[in-house]
């Protein structure tokens, strides 16, 4: 059985590849993240989980840094 | 001859792609900086010749896309809009195009005669990458140039296409992004009803752009449209997509654009080789280190800073020597007894006080060029990465700490600097603070005090680290500074500034090797900035002063039998300067001060150095940069160890100096935030020390 269980990636381990499932963030945000590739139905790894600093993703070929609150409130489920 | 054809050419790209490289290939040393009208983004325009046209090159803001988000993509995309450049050059990072492409589809949303050109396509070689340009242009329906801006590549290809681009009628195109049946049904009863509501609106910007920007609920374009049927519209639009699709129109829209820009790559982009562990990826194992990050980012720091100092002191000597030399000689050539006032002025007005300012140059050109460094190399984007953890607890964002570190240097260059930070309220949270940083200007009143009152004992002893106590002090001093923005931070992000911290969300772009061309041009443009706006004002600043320490005069008569120094007091007591000291006295008694640190604070709201000089003067030691001695041990016979301190302390805290607070208003285009400054620095200066007085004097 596939594991579709939905959680924040602040709780992915470094290393590990998800998918984003919903981000919980305000309208103009989510363009912007939608803008460097940040969306619902892509696929991003966790590069560092810097618990409990700020947290890195590699998404479509490119690093992006992100806070503690933003990685609590992308949403995302197993690939 | 035939005149030149004008054309403005707008460069537009990813922050990260080379788009800076690429403007100053086309340009290279013709270039101004300006600013946009009223945000503190610098606009960068330059000119290139280029067979019979001269092109007019503006570069854009870096941005991801064209929504309304931040100032820069507001500017970027306004500036399309509203001024139809003849040409768009896209700077796309070849080893990201399906990224850079996102923005793309923007641009041909909004119809724009563009020109892509592939950025760094030696680095996207040696990854393994090759396109089959010729295809990817037709699908795009934009030509598509191979650049290395920092090769000079492609600089002749690009000025052709960008040439012929310009001379091209606009055609209809045949692909654009098609959002799939039931949004594009949404989109035409939009788009029809503007036609008729809106005829002026859609004639300027297409009524599908408009169209799709109000899908994606684009505040800025709905603010424009007054009729409310075409909101009903696309209120009941967004609903009907919403219950569809189960998720917002502008991730649907997003996922559509997306689609077909990776439906383009996999016909255009072979791999050659797989993606490997690449040299960004092992640095960053170290770099961003959830341990070993914040000691290598102090390290790097401290290099800075040592570096700055140490290098910078050799070329402020020679400036130092030379304006003291300028000032003599000026001296030595006045014809004797003839409008000696103005000599006083030339010589105790302008030279002392623009020249003070201008041996600083060296100093913050180093300053500049150690941070284009870390920027262009992309260390700076992981320093804010790094200090994000201890930022985000006072409220701030991780970006913040890169001007607040600038600010142990100079303020000015910190609050310009504080632009990097998108959310206005984080911003203005930062600038108030950056004066707490002991700058370079008041490190020197520090080494007035400290060794005039602290003995200079071991205080520990433990074989590598001593511990001395006027190094205490001073590493004390800077603490307080420390301590105090923090809680001020606190304090404004809790009231004035109160909202939601802006999520931190920044790339870490891969590691380059920076040239020295961008490097020169880089640090070049802000010194100007500095010398051009700090240069401006010291100099009106520093005429005032002259004046306000000079008059009125006493009359010759009385002076005549009295010494040069005592002369010299004589005339400052009297001036409006040491009126006005007089007449605060009462007020900074219980700090413990007289009213000749008074005139001496007054003075240094000007700029923080004058304190010393103007301590100089008041204890009438003569020349005091060559004997700081006498002065100080005056200063100690005349006051208490506590008074030194509390002197400190002030100067700490109080009121910025006038470039200072000329930076605050350029930055946040008012006159309310300086004038808040001043006010309340200067009040929480003023209980700070009225504490420590009176509770040191209990004490003591």
């Amino acid at each position: 059985m596939i594991n579709t269980a939905l959680k924040p990636l602040s709780v992915i381990k470094s290393g590990a590849t998800v998918k984003v499932a919903r981000i919980d963030a305000g309208k103009g945000l989510n363009a912007k993240l939608a803008s460097m590739g940040l969306f619902p139905h892509v696929k991003i790894k966790v590069v560092n989980n810097g618990h409990p600093g700020p947290f890195v993703i590699a998404v479509k070929d490119s690093k992006v840094a992100l806070g503690r609150g933003m990685a609590n409130k992308i949403i995302v489920c197993d690939v | 001859m035939k005149s030149a054809k004008k054309i403005t050419v707008a460069l537009i790209g990813n922050p990260n792609s080379g788009k800076t490289t690429i403007f100053n290939m086309l340009t290279g040393a013709r270039q101004h900086v300006g600013n946009y009208p009223g945000v503190t983004v610098e606009k960068f325009q330059g000119v290139c010749r280029y067979k019979d046209f001269e092109m007019h090159i503006v570069d854009l803001p870096g941005t991801y896309s064209l929504t309304a988000y931040s100032p820069e993509e507001l500017i970027a995309r306004n500036y399309i809009i509203d001024e139809h450049p003849d040409v768009v050059v896209q700077v796309v990072d070849a080893s990201h195009i399906e990224r850079s492409l996102y923005l793309t589809m923007q641009l041909i949303e909004i119809d724009a005669p563009l020109v892509l050109a592939f950025n760094m396509s030696d680095i996207a070689r040696q990854k393994g990458l090759v396109f089959d340009t010729d295809k990817l242009s037709t699908l795009l329906e934009a030509p598509i140039v191979q650049t290395v801006g920092s090769k000079n590549k492609g600089k002749q290809e690009l000025l052709d296409m960008a040439a012929s681009v310009s001379q091209k009628p606009k055609t209809r195109r045949i692909h654009t992004v098609t959002y799939g049946d039931e949004i594009q049904r949404q989109l035409e009863v939009i788009e029809d009803l503007l036609k008729s509501k809106e005829p002026q609106l859609s004639e300027k910007y297409t009524a599908h752009w408009l169209a799709v920007k109000l899908l994606e609920n684009d505040t800025e374009i709905a603010a424009k449209i007054s009729d409310k049927s075409v909101h009903d519209t696309v209120n009941s639009a967004v609903a009907h997509l919403k219950s569809l699709f189960k998720d917002e129109p502008e991730i649907i829209l997003a996922d559509r654009r997306y689609g077909f820009i990776s439906g383009a790559c996999q016909e255009t982009i072979k791999t050659t080789a797989e993606a490997r562990h690449n040299l960004s990826d092992t640095i960053d194992t170290f770099v961003i280190h959830r341990i070993l990050g914040l000691p290598i980012f102090l390290i790097l720091m401290y290099i800075v800073f040592s570096l700055t100092f140490r290098l910078g002191k050799y070329p402020m000597d020679w400036l130092e020597s030379s304006f003291a030399w300028l000032g003599t000689a000026i001296g030595d050539v006045w014809p004797a007894d003839s409008m000696l006032w103005l000599q006083s002025l030339l010589v105790d007005g302008v030279i002392a006080g623009v020249g003070g300012v201008i041996v600083f140059l060296p100093n913050i050109l180093l300053l500049f060029l150690a941070i284009a460094f870390l920027e262009d190399t992309g260390y700076m984007a992981r320093a804010a990465f790094v200090a994000d953890r201890i930022m985000h607890k006072i409220g701030l964002h991780g970006k913040s700490f890169i001007p607040m570190l600038i600010g142990f240097g100079c303020s000015v260059p910190a609050i310009m600097a504080a632009r990097i930070l998108e959310n206005k309220r984080n911003r203005l949270t930062t600038i108030m603070v950056i004066p707490l940083m002991s700058c370079g200007a008041k490190l020197t009143i520090y080494m007035l005090i400290i060794p005039a009152f602290f003995v200079d004992t071991i205080l520990l002893d433990a074989g590598i680290i001593t511990i001395r106590t006027q190094a205490l002090m001073l590493w004390l001093i800077y603490l307080i500074g420390i301590v105090i923005a923090v809680i001020c931070a606190k304090l404004l992000r809790g009231t004035l500034f109160k909202g939601e911290s802006i999520p931190f969300v920044m790339e870490l772009p891969p590691y380059r090797m920076p040239t020295l061309k961008s490097l020169t041009i880089h640090m070049w443009q802000r010194a100007w900035l500095y010398l051009k706006k700090a240069g401006t004002i010291i100099l009106a600043i520093s005429i005032i002063l002259w004046f306000a320490a000079s008059y009125p005069r006493v009359s010759a008569d009385s002076l005549e039998d009295l010494p040069v120094e005592q002369a010299q007091q004589t005339q400052l007591e009297y001036s409006v300067i040491g009126r006005f000291g007089k007449f605060i006295e009462p007020l900074i008694k219980p700090l413990g001060f007289d009213w000749k640190i008074g005139t001496a604070l007054i003075g240094a709201t000007a700029a923080k150095e004058v304190f010393v000089s103007q301590m100089g003067i008041i204890y009438a030691v003569g020349d005091t940069s060559t004997d700081t001695h006498t002065l100080r041990s005056t200063l100690k016979n005349t006051y208490t160890p506590l008074t030194g301190f509390c002197i400190m302390l002030f100067c700490l805290i109080y009121a910025p100096c006038f470039a200072t607070l000329a930076a605050t208003r350029m930055e946040t285009n008012t006159w309310r935030w300086p004038i808040f400054q001043f006010f309340a620095l200067t009040l929480i200066a003023y209980f700070l020390t009225l504490l420590t007085y009176q509770f040191g004097r209990l004490l003591l």
